[in-house]
C-alpha cells in the first residue's frame, strides 16, 4: 500500500499537453523490432518525453487490455489458430487511429510464413498471417528487424500528423504517403516483388541496394543485376522496400538535407 | 541556393580541375571526385569510401571499399558499365567497420543513397554515417557486355588495350594505350544502352553532395555542383588547401548552357518514355516507377 501511494505520488504531475498515443502490439514475432524500437537509444527516451506516452508494451507498460491509442505498433504476425491473438489484432484496429505494421513478420509474414507448427506446447500452431489479412494497416515499416530510425521517422512523423501545425502536417503526409502505399499493395513481399515490379519491367538501374538491405544476403549480382536465391529469402519484402525503383518519393527525398535536420532538431 | 529543374538544387556551380599530378595523369577530366575523396579520407572526414574498383576483366569495375588513397587512385576514371556501388553500403558499416562512410556513383545510386537515409528499409545506423555523397553526372549506362560489343565489336580494338574510354561530341571515343583512337557515333550505341536508365529524371546527380561530369567545362576540367551544406564545407576546406584550380562557370566554354541543355534532352525523354509506359498496349501498362 505504502509503494501504491508513493507510486501515484510521483507519477509525473504535469503531463507535457498534445502528447500522442502510442503502443507496442505484440504478436508471433521475435521480439527484435522491439530491440529496433529501443535502439534509438536517447532518442526514443526524447520521443517518450516530449512528442508521445507509450499506452501499451509487452515488458514496458502494466496494462493488460488494449486501450484507446493514436498509433498502435503491431510487431509480429497473427497465429490464427489462436483465438487471442486474433481478437487482440482486431481490438487494435477499432482502438487505434493508425496501425502501423512494424517489421516484416507484420506487412509480409516474414520468417513466420515458414512455420509448419509442431512447437510445443501448442503443436496445433500452423497458419501465420500477416496482420493485413486481418485487418486495414494505414502504414508498413517493412525490415528484418526494421531500422531504429524509420521506426523513429514514423512515429515522429506520426507525431506532426496528429499534432502538428498546417505545414508540418504536409510534410508528414507526403513522408508518410509511399508507406501507405506499401500497406495497400499487398501482404506478400520476398525477392519476387523485386523480380516482377523492377526487373522483369526494365527498370532495374544494378545500384545494388537490393543486396545490401537483404538481412540473409540471399541477393547475388550477376551482370550486375540482382539475382535472388529463393531457397535463402525469408520473405521480408526488404528489397523491395529499399529498391528506388519500387517507390521514389519526389515530395520528400529531395529534400533529404532539411528533413534531416528536422528530424534531429526535434531529438535535440 | 539555386533551384533549377534540369539541373537541380545547388548553392555554387564552378569549372574545375585538380591541383594533383598524379590524379590528373590518369583522371576522366579534372580529378574531382578522386580529389575529393582522397582529401576527405586523410582530412579524417571519411574513413572510407565506396568506389567503383578493378574488376575480374578488363574495364569491368566491381564496387569496392577503399580505404586509402592508392586504393581510390585504382577507382579512376569513367568505365561505362554497371558497378553496384551501393550493394556495399550496409556492408561498409559492418564488416568494414566505417563510421563515416563515402560514396561516389551516378544519378541513380545517389537516388538509393538519399531513399535509405530517409527510408531506412533494413539500413540500421546506415542513415547518419553517410558522411560525403559525390554524385557523377550520367547520360545512361551499360551493362559490361554491351561495353565489350562497343569496343571489339564496333571500334574493333580489344578491351585490354584501351587505355580510357570517352563519350562527346556526339561520339563513343576509344584511346588504346598505343595511341590509337577509334570512334564509335552515339546513334550506334544506343540499343546496347541499360533499359532502367530509360526513365531516370536526373542527369547531374542531383541528389550527390557535390555532383560532377565533364559537360560544360573545357577539355581537362570538370564542372562541379556544391549542392548541401556537408558539400559546401568539404569543398570550401578543399579549394583552402589549394586542392582544385577554379574558374567561374560563366567565363567558361560551352558553360551551363550545353549541361542544361543535355539534361533537358535526358529528362524529356525519359519522361516521354514513362508516358509511353503508361500506355503501353499489350495487355497491362508497363509500370511507371514514380506513380
Amino acid at each position: 500500500m505504502e509503494l501504491l501511494k508513493k507510486m501515484k505520488t510521483t507519477k509525473e504531475a504535469k503531463p507535457v499537453a498534445n502528447k500522442i498515443k502510442i503502443g507496442h502490439v505484440h504478436l508471433s514475432g521475435c521480439t527484435g523490432d522491439l530491440v529496433s524500437i529501443a535502439d534509438n537509444y536517447l532518442g526514443f527516451i526524447k520521443i517518450l518525453d516530449d512528442y508521445a506516452d507509450l499506452v501499451y508494451g509487452l515488458t514496458l507498460v502494466d496494462v493488460r487490455h488494449i486501450p484507446e491509442m493514436d498509433v498502435a505498433l503491431v510487431e509480429g504476425s497473427v497465429c490464427i489458430e489462436d483465438r487471442e491473438s486474433v481478437e487482440e489484432i482486431r481490438e487494435t484496429r477499432k482502438k487505434s487511429k493508425m496501425v502501423v505494421a512494424l517489421g516484416s513478420c507484420a506487412c509480409y509474414g516474414n520468417i513466420t510464413r515458414f512455420c509448419r507448427g509442431g512447437q510445443h506446447n501448442q503443436p496445433q500452431h500452423e497458419s501465420f498471417l500477416p496482420i493485413g489479412d486481418l485487418i486495414d494497416v494505414d502504414v508498413y515499416i517493412p525490415g528484418c528487424p526494421p531500422s531504429p530510425e524509420l521506426i523513429r521517422n514514423v512515429t515522429i512523423m506520426a507525431y506532426l500528423l496528429l499534432q502538428g501545425n498546417e505545414d508540418q502536417k504536409v510534410l508528414a503526409d507526403k513522408y508518410l504517403k509511399p508507406l501507405m502505399a506499401l500497406a495497400k499493395r499487398g501482404t506478400t513481399g520476398s525477392f519476387g516483388d523485386l523480380m516482377y515490379d523492377v526487373i522483369n519491367q526494365g527498370l532495374c538501374i544494378a545500384c545494388g541496394i537490393c543486396a545490401a538491405s537483404c538481412p540473409v544476403r540471399a541477393i547475388t549480382l550477376e551482370f550486375g543485376k540482382p539475382q535472388g536465391q529463393r531457397d535463402l529469402c525469408i520473405k521480408c519484402g526488404s528489397c523491395y522496400g529499399a529498391c528506388p525503383r519500387s517507390f521514389f518519393n519526389f515530395d520528400v527525398i529531395p529534400e533529404f538535407e532539411a528533413i534531416s535536420e528536422l528530424i534531429a532538431d526535434v531529438l535535440k | 541556393m539555386v533551384s533549377d529543374p534540369y539541373l537541380g538544387k545547388y548553392m555554387t556551380c564552378v569549372s574545375a580541375r585538380s591541383t594533383d599530378k598524379e590524379i590528373l595523369k590518369k583522371a576522366q577530366d579534372g580529378g574531382i571526385a578522386t580529389t575529393l575523396m582522397v582529401y576527405a579520407l586523410e582530412q579524417g572526414i571519411i574513413d572510407g569510401a565506396i568506389v567503383a574498383g578493378e574488376g575480374d576483366r578488363p574495364w569491368q569495375p566491381r564496387p569496392f571499399v577503399a580505404m586509402s588513397r592508392k586504393d581510390i587512385l585504382k577507382a579512376q576514371g569513367a568505365k561505362y558499365n554497371i558497378s553496384p556501388q551501393i550493394s556495399w553500403l550496409k556492408e561498409a558499416t559492418r564488416s568494414f567497420g566505417l563510421d563515416r562512410v563515402g560514396v561516389t556513383g551516378v544519378c541513380c545510386q545517389m537516388q538509393a543513397v538519399r531513399k535509405a537515409q530517409l527510408y531506412p528499409i533494413n539500413m540500421r545506423d546506415v542513415p547518419d554515417k553517410i558522411a560525403l555523397a559525390v554524385g557523377l553526372f550520367c547520360m545512361v549506362n551499360f551493362p559490361y557486355d554491351s561495353i565489350q560489343a562497343l569496343v571489339e565489336d564496333h571500334a574493333n580494338q580489344s578491351l585490354s588495350s584501351v587505355k580510357k574510354m570517352e563519350i562527346g561530341k556526339g561520339k563513343f571515343w576509344v584511346h588504346t594505350e598505343r595511341g590509337n583512337v577509334a570512334t564509335v557515333p552515339l546513334k550506334d550505341t544506343h540499343k546496347y544502352e541499360q533499359p532502367g536508365c530509360h526513365v531516370c529524371l536526373d542527369y547531374v546527380s542531383n541528389l550527390g553532395d557535390i555532383s560532377t561530369g565533364s559537360v560544360g567545362s573545357p577539355d581537362g576540367w570538370s564542372t562541379v555542383f556544391i549542392r548541401t551544406k556537408v558539400g559546401n564545407d568539404i569543398w570550401s576546406k578543399a579549394i583552402d588547401a589549394d586542392l582544385f584550380e577554379t574558374k567561374p562557370i560563366e567565363e567558361v566554354k560551352p558553360g551551363l548552357e550545353l549541361v542544361t541543355k543535355l539534361a533537358k534532352e535526358k529528362i524529356d525523354k525519359n519522361r516521354k518514355t514513362l508516358e509511353e509506359r503508361r500506355n503501353f498496349g499489350v495487355n497491362k501498362a508497363l509500370r511507371d516507377p514514380y506513380a
